[in-house]
């Protein structure tokens, strides 16, 4: 199986590669993102680039979502992946390439990111990088189990592409990304909590913000791996290789299991308030280092 | 005698309230070439897609090569190898690495660049699938489905709707496939296929095995006659051609008169005597011995339309 999955997962990553629209949403858009954000957001100033970076990283991470599950869901509707049916090949194997591709997809736009800010826009510290590369990691593969999830439970492209966008909305603007959370009301920034993007890109901040170390990280990285772990197990006994074969409403509802962790989650940061905190902690510091002296003390 | 390869017993399968299967049975041996005949809609597909695994029966058992696709569908996929009716794979797929890539897959497979030059692929090496013609892709199906060196071949309408040039290409390499000893399951609805290829054919029809044997056991088996076309320097005489032995029925059709014979020897030498008595020239004799399109005609009273 490993064979397999490696085999498949090299073919999907060439596939990809010789995408026009993937290259543009996975390369292309994600540097518009990263030069609009320094520019506009950042106005020039380095200081404020580790945490735009840490936003721009959780864009591109959360960009395997929408990867290459939307491929299988195509692969499925025009009988690609009966052929694959045909030979000796799991439900697993064919998921698993999913993620496995994803990974080695992200990493060249997450390095070119960290490159050119760096060099750049002369960003002053490479942040905490191992912290980075953890939540990079087990980010890309869990957004990218998530899009498996949509895949499973839907039963065509039109209705995939609906699904997705919508979940993609509610990760684009309330995760923090696109819109400060500082910014949000308060009932808003409660619902923040129960999405695994505001943790990732909490989580990539603070790495980069204020090298947060693998403690800080840890709770977003076991939540993230408990997501990463259902959404495969439940895509898994719900794939389909025939693109005649739909699902039943019912079975739909296994999808949630996936969220069980950020609800969980969720639940005990709406207690205690610590996530919200640490994110207006974080929208402080980005303010007082973008800000010039004078100005602040005039301020206060 | 050796276990067959396939063995088939009263499958049945429904989609809604459409009976596709109502009981089929049959065997396949080694070496053979076995073939399934019938008119679209008849089972054929539903047949062949639950052998390779990828549906499931209603009723009935299914082994092949010793094994349930159900039960065992891995261990199965590494012995046997198959051709979809219709092959999709990714566009952007260059021809030589999807055989590499498919050879991976299996623990034992061919070397795919003998393939391509088995397949005459080898100049569409590195062509992306998009870039084949419908004959090219075919040739990539048929040669995706021998990658493995399988023991059991199992090909779905491998010739419908390709030119007549590339359906001759697939009879000589389904042909050498013969001489190689393997077994194989195929499926088609061109009567020239089932009597050029086969060794034993199945005629199937509204989900049901209507026949089984040899293409010459299944034409001798039949009632049908053989056809005489005969055309005449004049018209004979109404109904003359109808008392000759052995004619059952007589039609014009324009200026050749179409005789059915159950005993066509002596249909001909009492044509012959018949024409010298009234001073008619013969112009032109034909006979058309009974096809298995007649035998499925007059199974099912209806014909195989290509």
């Amino acid at each position: 199986m490993v064979n397999q999955t490696w085999t498949l997962s090299m073919m999907r990553i060439k596939l990809a590669l010789r995408s026009r629209t993937f290259l543009f949403f996975s390369m292309a858009m994600p540097m518009g993102f990263l030069f609009g954000y320094v520019i506009f957001f950042g106005r020039g100033n380095a200081m404020a680039v580790p945490y735009l970076l840490g936003a721009i990283l959780a864009l591109s991470v959360m960009g395997a979502f929408w990867g290459l599950s939307m491929q299988l869901v195509m692969f499925r509707e025009q009988g690609i992946l009966r052929r694959f049916h045909l030979a000796p090949i799991g439900p697993g194997a064919m998921l698993a390439s999913s993620i496995i591709s994803n990974y080695f997809l992200v990493f060249p736009t997450v390095i070119l990111e960290f490159l050119i800010c760096r060099f750049v826009f002369h960003m002053p510290t490479w942040g905490n990088l191992w912290a980075v590369f953890l939540l990079v990691s087990i980010g890309a593969a869990t957004f990218s189990a998530m899009g498996l999830i949509v895949a499973s439970v839907t039963n065509d492209m039109q209705e995939t592409t609906v699904i997705n966008n919508i979940i993609w909305s509610l990760f684009l603007f309330l995760s923090g990304v696109t819109i400060p959370v500082a910014f949000m009301p308060g009932w808003v920034q409660k619902v923040t909590l129960f999405l695994p993007a505001t943790y990732l890109a909490t989580g990539l901040e603070g790495a980069m913000l204020h090298a947060a170390s693998f403690s800080e990280v840890l709770e977003v990285t076991i939540a993230l791996t408990v997501s990463l772990i259902l959404a495969f197990e439940v895509s898994r006994r719900l794939f389909r290789w025939e693109p005649e074969e739909k699902i039943r409403g019912k079975a739909k509802l296994w999808a949630v299991a996936a969220l069980i962790p950020f609800l969980l989650l969720g639940s005990w940061e709406l207690a205690r308030g610590h996530l919200l905190q640490e994110i207006n902690h974080q929208f402080q510091i980005i303010n007082q280092r973008a800000t010039p002296p004078r100005q602040s003390t005039h301020r206060r | 005698m050796t276990e067959p390869v396939i063995q088939v017993e009263g499958l049945y399968k429904n989609y809604g309230a459409v009976e596709a299967l109502r009981g089929v049975s049959f065997e396949v041996h080694e070496g053979e070439l076995f073939g399934l005949l019938g008119p679209n809609g008849a089972g054929k597909t539903t047949t062949i897609e639950i052998l390779e695994g990828l549906r499931t029966q209603d009723r009935g058992t299914v082994r092949v090569c010793g094994l349930d696709p159900q039960k065992s569908p891995l261990e199965m996929k590494h012995v046997v190898g198959a051709a979809l009716q219709s092959t999709s794979l990714p566009d952007k797929m260059r021809v030589e690495e999807t055989l590499e890539m498919f050879a991976h897959f299996y623990r034992n497979h061919r070397d795919p660049k003998e393939l391509l030059k088995r397949f005459q692929l080898e100049e569409k090496r590195n062509a992306f699938y998009n870039q084949l013609s419908g004959g090219q892709k075919q040739r990539l199906a048929l040669a995706l489905a021998l990658v493995n060196n399988p023991r059991m071949i199992f090909l779905d309408e491998p010739t419908a709707g390709l030119d007549p040039q590339v359906r001759r290409e697939i009879y000589d390499t389904l042909e050498e496939l013969k001489k190689e000893k393997k077994t194989i399951l195929l499926t088609t609805h061109y009567i020239e296929e089932a009597e050029r290829l086969c060794d034993r054919v199945a005629i199937v029809d509204y989900g049901r095995v209507m026949a089984l044997g040899t293409p010459r056991e299944l034409k001798q088996r039949s009632a049908a006659t053989t056809r005489i076309e005969v055309r005449l320097s004049q018209p004979s005489a109404d109904g003359a051609l109808n008392h000759l032995d052995g004619v059952t029925d007589c039609r014009k059709l324009e200026e050749t008169y179409l005789l059915h014979s159950s005993k066509p020897t002596q249909t001909i030498v009492a044509l012959v005597k018949h024409l010298e008595a009234e001073g008619v020239e013969l112009q032109g004799l034909e006979m058309f011995s009974p096809s298995l399109e007649d035998v499925f005609l007059e199974l099912t009273g209806r014909r195989l339309r290509e």
